[in-house]
């Protein structure tokens, strides 16, 4: 039994494999309820984000575990299992617990440090427990994920400069333009991020939004959130003309931006300058645009650069917040040892008092002309035999709980008491793992 | 003539122009307390210089404009003048950052020669002699103004383009602040140094005898005049950006070296 974590991120997979892999949010819930059908899946959450899409699960056995939310990827997204053994990591355990307090605390995002991946990962969550996927386990881990992250925040100066990439993006923009007051920016695709991105530029003082979309209609109903406009995607090398900012995120694999639209753009624009943020992964707009006068390009790396260039000291920054993290992933594994002795506690008294009433029965059927207050006494004889024999192991099994070692004493326990037998059955209807997630809000 | 309110500026501007380079080079203090007191060092600094101007004035009964000494001087305290103007309208610190090194380095040569009075050809005591300088002094300080702004803007530009920000980065105004301002500092300039030839060549025709008779210096700020007409002329149909500030940098290189040079080397009505 364990936590494990699956999945892929801008680190490991580029944005074709991730999009392939993606859980988006209407089908999420659809999903937990798939997944936790799979045998040996206590508890789960999906976390799917535009940079990476992880399970967290709570199973049985985490080898056994792995291999079936394997299967679950390829089933639900139809695809091969042979080919997302590149693309997936795994974490098991201490690993696991610890990769998802990074991710929380935004050590594993592409700008480290930016603050929309907590929110994402609260909004998995929120959906995980409205799905009734999640109990104590998960449970505990998200809300110490959460707390690991505040911390992480408030003690380090990781998030205090750091900014998402849209956040960069706004920056830079204003120091082309001077304040982005009556700006119109375009986008050219609309993925998440570039969403994201425009919002941030709305509240900064742009005063329209033209969506060019490859589906129209995807376009225009992005366009009617901003209160923009929508054109159709093959106009808009000529719409460019009107844009002051331009941010692109097809999805393409090739440029879709080409040198002479942008120079054919400017002449249109009487040279005023463009800003053109290019957050596709492959690059969607030729490089060489850059070169072009007043052009500005910068890709995702650019971005990244210029957020990390604006955190000093960041490399210190980031030792102290991983040292949180150490702590924090120690102090959680304490309290699942902790929750790891109730559960062999129950078994062994079950065991115990199962002999107890058996033999008992045998020996009461034997004496026949024994009085009521005989039996009484019997009874009681064999209930404080078996207390005191059992309670020194218990004892031992509660103080050893938070004990680095625990795991070999409980094992040890359950093999002394031979206890392993009705050890699954209970974990199923009485363990911590409830399905009906009535033990914890 | 001691030169004590001479030293006393000097001095407020090297504090001023030290402040400014470390607002420049160190974003990390928010507040800019730096940028402030150098604003303030600089004002006490012109202060100082038009007390020593003043003084001078009253020495040598005559606006102190004609020895080389007395030229660099005025045009420095001209280019302070713009530049206080400018930051209590536009409150940019980061150009004193570059104005004050400017300054310094313009007074640098005036250090250096004899700053003793000289008697002047009787033939130009005139009223004119300090409309025309101040008008061109002015101007030329304008100009200097959009030079300063112009080598921002190309700096500014350069990080943006290649995406190495440096500390600087976070100082500088935005590309379009300084377009914005480095082509208002020319339209204003420009009329000035107009009115300064204006009124020289009539100078000129009530002491010679005639208003133009292509004086090397007359010249060169001829040619200096028309590369702002071009200026002004190009932004107008919609020029802007880094084509803009080289020229406006060409510019001022006339003027500096009409200024510096033509005036010390040449022959000619001008050469001090």
């Amino acid at each position: 039994m364990g936590i494990v974590v699956v999945g892929l991120s801008h680190k490991t997979a580029p944005v074709d494999v991730r999009e392939k892999l993606s859980f988006p949010e209407a089908v999420v819930q659809d999903a937990l309820r798939s997944l936790s059908g799979y045998d040996g899946i206590r508890e789960c959450i999906i976390v799917s984000t535009c940079n990476r899409v992880e399970i967290y699960a709570s199973v049985l056995d985490t080898v056994y575990g792995v291999e079936q939310i394997k299967k679950f990827i390829s089933d639900y997204h139809k695809l091969s299992p042979e080919s997302l053994e590149h693309a997936l990591y795994i974490h098991r355990d201490d690993q696991a617990v610890r990769h998802v307090f990074r991710v929380a605390s935004s050590l594993d995002s592409m700008v480290v440090g930016e603050p929309q991946i907590l929110g994402q990962l609260k909004d998995a969550f929120e959906i995980a427990l409205k799905t009734k996927t999640t109990s104590t386990i998960m449970n505990k881990l998200m809300k110490k994920a959460i707390s690991t992250a505040k911390r992480v925040r408030t003690e380090t100066k990781i998030a205090e400069s750091a900014v998402s990439i849209s956040f960069a993006a706004v920056e830079l923009a204003k120091k082309i333009f001077g304040d982005l007051e009556g700006k119109i920016a375009m986008l050219l695709g609309a993925g998440e991020m570039a969403e994201l991105a425009a919002r941030h530029l709305l509240n900064n003082g742009v005063k329209s939004i033209i969506v060019a979309n490859r589906t129209f209609e995807r376009g225009v109903e992005l366009a009617n959130e901003f209160r923009g406009s929508a054109v159709r995607f093959e106009d808009f090398p000529d719409e460019m003309i009107m844009a002051d900012i331009l941010i692109c995120s097809t999805g393409a694999p090739h440029y879709v931006v080409k040198y002479d639209d942008v120079t054919q753009a400017l002449k249109g624009r009487h040279h005023k300058p463009i800003f053109m943020i290019d957050i596709s992964v492959p690059r969607n707009i030729d490089p060489s645009v850059n070169k072009i006068d007043d052009v500005y390009l910068y890709d995702i790396d650019d971005l990244q650069g210029v957020v990390n260039a604006n955190i000093e000291g960041r490399a210190r920054e980031a030792e102290k917040a991983e040292e949180i993290i150490l702590q924090e992933v120690e102090t959680y594994l304490n309290w699942e040892r902790s929750l790891d002795a109730v559960p062999t506690i129950i078994d062994l008294r079950e065991k115990v008092e199962e002999t107890r009433t058996r033999e008992l029965e045998k020996a009461l059927s034997q004496m026949k002309g024994a009085s009521e207050e005989h039996k009484r006494i019997v009874e009681a004889l064999t209930k404080s035999i078996v207390n005191k024999i059992v309670h020194a192991p218990i004892v031992v099994l509660k103080q050893s709980a938070s004990n680095q070692r625990s795991n070999e004493i409980f094992s040890f326990a359950r093999r002394l008491f031979n206890l392993d037998k009705e050890l699954k059955s209970h974990r199923h209807e009485r363990g911590f793992g409830r399905k009906d997630g009535s033990e914890e809000p | 003539m001691n030169l004590y309110f001479f030293k006393a500026a000097m001095a407020a501007y090297l504090c001023a122009a030290a402040g400014y380079v470390f607002y420049l080079l160190k974003p990390e203090f928010k507040k800019g307390a730096a940028a402030s007191l150098s604003f303030w060092l600089s004002s006490i600094g012109l202060v100082f210089h038009i007390a020593y101007f003043g003084l001078r004035w009253v020495e040598s009964s005559r606006i102190p404009v004609t020895s080389f000494f007395e030229a660099a001087n005025f045009l420095a305290m001209g280019i302070l003048l713009v530049f206080i103007i400018m930051e209590l309208r536009f409150k940019i610190p980061a150009i004193g950052s570059f104005m004050l090194p400017l300054v310094i380095l313009l007074m640098l040569p005036a250090a250096f020669v004899s700053g003793d009075i000289k008697d002047m050809n009787p033939v130009l005591k005139s009223g004119w002699l300090g409309v025309h300088t101040s008008l061109a002094v002015l101007g030329d300080a304008a100009f200097a103004f959009a030079f300063i702004i112009s080598i921002m803007y190309l700096i500014q530009e350069r990080q943006l383009k290649r995406k190495r920000m440096g500390a600087i980065f976070h100082r500088l105004p935005s590309l379009k602040v300084m377009d914005t301002l480095g082509y208002k500092a020319i339209s204003f300039g420009w009329p000035l140094f107009t009115l300064g030839m204006i009124t020289g060549s009539i100078w000129a025709e009530s002491a010679w005898g005639a208003y133009w008779s292509w004086d090397p210096k007359e010249t060169w700020s001829l040619i200096t005049w028309a590369i702002y007409l071009v200026f002004l002329h190009l932004r107008t149909i919609g020029w802007r950006g880094r084509k803009m500030a080289y020229l406006s940098i060409a510019g001022f290189v006339f003027v500096l070296v009409s200024f510096f040079v033509i005036s010390r080397v040449g022959t000619g009505k001008h050469v001090f």
